[in-house]
């Protein structure tokens, strides 16, 4: 039974300012039921990191530093350096935070360092594919023919022309020991997989989909429903790698045509105006095909 | 010279509690309890974590104080039993 003065307990509070329905705050809060009081987390500048520490609040219960936007990964190998030195480990998680721009763009060096030394750190990435806390810019996340505010749709353009970063793969380039992608639609499996990598000693990385209501537009009803779509579509393929090998993949049940996906998101509503939109639904069909043959989604 | 250090840069754990996003919210649940079969699911997906209550006797209620309104609950329910309703302020 869970009591409403329970709910106050959380290690994540409500009271953050987080927009209604964000998907990106209901991860946090799964992830820290599962991390427990025994963390100290680092946070890039970001959605994330405003809508949490408006001061003199903060919706954290554990240890937490704000570092800047690029260096999230360095500020976390710091403090497990310095954890381990002066003998302080004690089973400690460090718990390096980003979003897809602070992570795959401006921080993918610092990230690259943490991979690289080896430190025991988990960083999670909580992917929204554009730069929403300043006003819903592209970043190397953005999926293909998404329109961001700088790859705005029109006469000349369908969105951002450019392919979605492989973000995870990068990570399992660098051989760490678990590389994991999950979803605010699957919460059990998110669980699972931040269970797993708690339990690893070594880097680990964690990609989220967490659909953001204003920067992809929509209904706030319908975070969970699309997270689930882009998975249940083949476009946002949830898997584990040990190293470089992948281990496990989240097998779809039935295959879901990609419009079923993007029809409920504004960021997309150009594709269904004419047939140059529609062949423009096709080649993100073809993603979405070439996914479910590369992965063994089906 | 002495200065005080009461005023800090440190923010008190939790302390966002103090902030009522209830204020957010322009509908609010009603959690009808007619087909509710106890799944937990609603608790699971409030991105707030204000939804309360137990499996067995499947009663569950929202804290006003900070539901934003969103409706993933009711749109998440597997059985339709909650249902989203205009707040009157
Ligand atoms: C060096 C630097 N450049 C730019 C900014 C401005 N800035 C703050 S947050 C942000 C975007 C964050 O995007 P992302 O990492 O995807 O997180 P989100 O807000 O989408 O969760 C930018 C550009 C900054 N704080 N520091
Ligand atoms: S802009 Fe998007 S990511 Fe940021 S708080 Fe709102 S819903 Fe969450
Ligand atoms: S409407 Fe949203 S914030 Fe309110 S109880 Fe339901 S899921 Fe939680
Ligand atoms: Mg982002």
């Amino acid at each position: 039974m869970l009591t409403k003065e329970d709910t106050h307990k959380e290690l994540f509070t409500m009271g953050h300012t987080g927009c209604s329905g964000c998907a990106q705050s209901m991860a946090v809060k799964l992830i820290l039921e599962v991390l427990g009081k025994n963390t100290i987390a680092t946070t890039a500048t970001g959605c994330l990191e405003v809508f949490s520490t408006r001061y003199p609040e903060s919706s954290w219960r554990i240890p937490w530093i704000h570092s800047l936007f690029e260096n999230s990964a360095a500020v976390a190998s710091g403090i497990e350096a310095a954890l381990k030195i002066t003998g302080r480990k004690n089973g400690t998680t460090v718990l390096a935070q980003g979003g897809d721009g602070g992570t795959a763009d401006i921080g993918l060096q610092a990230l690259s360092g943490m991979f690289e030394r080896g430190h025991d750190v988990l960083y999670v990435c909580y992917d929204n594919g554009a730069y929403m806390n300043t006003g819903y810019q592209r970043s190397g996340l953005t999926p293909f023919d998404a329109y961001t505010t700088t790859s705005p749709s029109g006469k000349q353009s369908f969105g951002n022309s450019r392919p979605k970063k492989y973000m995870p793969q990068i990570a399992m380039a660098h051989r760490i020991p678990y590389t994991a992608v999950a979803s605010a639609g699957y919460p059990v499996d998110l669980q699972k997989k931040i269970k797993k990598a708690a339990s690893i000693t070594g880097p680990k990385y964690v990609q989220i989909d967490v659909p953001c209501t204003p920067g992809w537009k929509y209904e706030p009803r319908y975070s969970v429903k699309i997270a689930r779509l882009a998975v249940q579509t083949g476009l946002y393929p949830l898997f584990e790698a040990e190293y470089d090998k992948i281990i496990s993949v989240k097998k779809i049940s039935k295959k879901v045509p990609v419009e079923e996906y993007l029809k409920l998101q504004g960021r997309f509503k150009h594709l269904f105006k004419d047939e140059a939109g529609r062949m423009e639904i096709e080649k993100i069909q073809k993603i979405a095909d070439e996914n479910i043959v590369k992965f063994g989604l089906l | 010279m002495d200065f005080d250090f009461k005023i800090g840069i440190i923010a008190l754990p939790g302390a966002a509690l103090a902030n009522k996003t209830g204020s957010f919210a322009n509908e609010v649940p009603v959690f009808k309890q007619k087909t509710c079969t106890g799944c937990n699911l609603c608790i699971y997906y409030c991105p707030e974590g204000v939804v309360y209550g137990d499996k067995k006797t499947k009663i569950y209620n929202f804290d006003a104080d900070y539901c934003k309104g969103c409706g993933i609950c009711a749109e998440e329910c597997p059985v339709d039993d909650i249902e989203m309703v205009l707040v009157e302020k």
